[in-house]
């Protein structure tokens, strides 16, 4: 289970994550909503290590991550995860293939004459045949995603942390997108959390979901909570309204009273 | 002005520290872990090969000009011109050489490791590394490291070489000094202290374009135009490192009598 207590994150003088407390049961599906800017790609990225949070605990498996300082063992650890990147980031110097073998070689003991096999089976996974010999840059936006989503299934990891996974798919592929992330909760019992501003898909995937408004947890609750509940910012944002609570400003996203939610 | 001057020593300091993280880092996973052989031979033949043709056009063409220089004004002075091969020999082996071979290699391998780490990094692709269980200093740094410090010797090497024969060439050619003048000249002054002199100190240019270029890639922000700024700010820190490194490197070692 990931459990993160009070998390604090500022960039600079921008005060991001100002303490938030988020759990996730081992084989559970969390999803995280809220506008676009207030940290939830930070709160993820302070998950897996990339950002180093300024305070707070991340327990997982029994183990605050926070406080391994050696770059091995944080590396040992980082091996049960699987990370979708919001913009996918694959390597542009190798081809798709190679894109989706590149964990089996580090984070499995998978021998090199499975890869094959293994990264069709995962592109099919997604949707994806025959296209192992292409570049990355040959591919389309939402291609490049889901290639992306094969790369971080192939190692098999036991957490897997999705930064938007549908977003730029179309309504049909992102409906079979939830259900491969149901499909890998049932069959593989894996915990993820996924970020995303698609409704029905936090609706359908999850067991439990938070929303956050400017760096504070605004609720944290099942998705028949968030179907009833009266908080004002929580019927906003999830029926998509323009007047509300939360208030959209030129520079960037501003709640009123801010720091007391 | 005292917090101007106190702002910007901080920075480097700050800067220096962080320089410093980069090299243990790297020394950790050098001891720690398996070598990338597969980057480390790709990165070593593009270094290389990237910069031999620009090394051998550079230092053929210092060899001939300092050849023309040397010998004139010896012709002027003595009415011969004596010690051409002897002139061209010590200012390429010990200087020239592994300086201009620093440069070539500092604009062509390591403009490119920055603009590529730094590409990487703005794109994301450096933190992927790192979510597919292995470090960028282990994937990234070091291969480049050991590409350059290698390479740059050996292209080194090919300079000395090429520059000696420019040097022939406009000595007997244009000036009409006998080649066995030339070449007797470059053998019996030239002794292997002045080889490792040259040879010690591109393995310190080496190591500085390889840290500074890493570095520099590795803390690339803001898009296309920090690729770019990034870039550009590798060359120009090496360079004068360069020079700087060469000064207090020649120094030390002449006093070791080297
Ligand atoms: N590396 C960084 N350096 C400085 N500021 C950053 C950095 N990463 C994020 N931020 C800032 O942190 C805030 C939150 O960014 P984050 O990417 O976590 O938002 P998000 O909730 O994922 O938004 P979106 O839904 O648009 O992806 C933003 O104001 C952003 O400017
Ligand atoms: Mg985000």
């Amino acid at each position: 289970m990931i459990n993160v207590k009070n998390l604090k994150k500022s960039f600079e003088k921008n005060r991001v994550l100002k303490g938030v407390s988020i759990s996730v049961d081992e084989g559970k599906v969390l999803s995280i909503i809220g506008s676009s800017g207030t940290g939830k790609s930070t709160f993820i990225k302070c998950i897996i290590g990339l950002l180093k949070p300024d305070s707070g605990e991340i327990i997982v498996d029994d183990k605050d991550i926070t406080q391994i300082s050696d770059d091995y063992e944080l590396m040992e650890l980082r091996k049960n995860f699987g990370y979708l990147f919001q913009e996918g980031a694959l390597f542009d110097s190798m081809s798709v293939g190679e894109n989706v073998a590149f964990g089996l070689k580090y984070l499995t003991k998978v021998p090199k004459s499975e890869y094959k096999k293994i990264v069709a089976e995962k592109l099919a996974l997604v949707g994806l045949v025959g296209i192992e010999n292409m570049r990355p840059s040959e591919l389309s936006g939402g291609m490049k995603k889901r290639v992306s989503l094969a790369r971080v299934l192939a190692p098999s990891p036991k957490y897997i942390l999705y930064d938007e996974p549908t977003s730029g798919l179309d309504p049909i592929r992102a409906d079979s997108i939830g259900y491969l992330i149901l499909d890998l909760k049932k069959k593989l019992n894996v915990t993820s959390i996924v970020i995303t501003h698609d409704m029905s898909l936090a609706y359908k995937v999850s067991d439990k979901i938070a929303m956050l408004c400017g760096g504070n947890l605004v609720l944290h609750g099942t998705p028949k909570e968030f179907k009833t509940t009266k908080n004002a910012m929580v019927r906003q944002f999830v029926d998509g309204k323009r007047e509300g609570p939360i208030k959209l400003v030129p520079t960037g996203i501003k709640t009123e009273g801010d720091d007391n939610i | 002005m005292f917090a101007y001057i106190g702002r910007n020593v901080e920075f480097a300091l700050e800067q220096a520290g962080r320089v410093s993280e980069m090299i243990r880092s790297a020394f950790f996973w050098l001891i720690k872990s398996k070598l990338e052989s597969q980057q480390t031979f790709l990165q070593g033949v593009r270094i290389g090969v990237a910069s031999l043709g620009v090394t051998v056009l550079t230092s053929l063409f210092t060899g001939m000009v300092l050849a023309l220089q040397s010998g004139t004004t010896a012709q002027s002075l003595f009415n011969e011109p004596v010690y051409v091969g002897v002139i061209v020999g010590f200012s390429l082996v010990r200087e020239l050489g592994p300086v201009l071979t620093a440069f070539v290699v500092t604009g062509r391998a390591g403009a490119a490791i920055t603009a590529e780490i730094g590409t990487m990094k703005v794109t994301e692709q450096v933190d992927a590394l790192y979510t597919l269980g292995t470090d960028p200093i282990k994937y990234l740094v070091i291969p480049r490291y050991i590409a350059c410090m290698v390479m740059l010797p050996l292209l080194t090497v090919f300079a000395n070489f090429f520059g000696i024969f420019g040097g022939y060439l406009v000595s007997v050619k244009g000036l009409g000094v006998s080649s066995y003048t030339y070449i007797s000249d470059v053998r019996t002054f030239l002794n292997v202290e002045d080889f490792m002199h040259g040879f010690l100190k591109s393995f310190l240019f080496a190591f500085v374009i390889a840290t500074v270029c890493c570095y520099n890639g590795l803390h690339t922000k803001g898009g296309a135009e920090g690729v770019g700024k990034a870039t550009t700010a590798s060359v120009v820190t090496s360079m004068i490192l360069i020079l700087v490194v060469d000064y207090f490197a020649s120094s030390i070692l002449v006093s070791l009598g080297i």
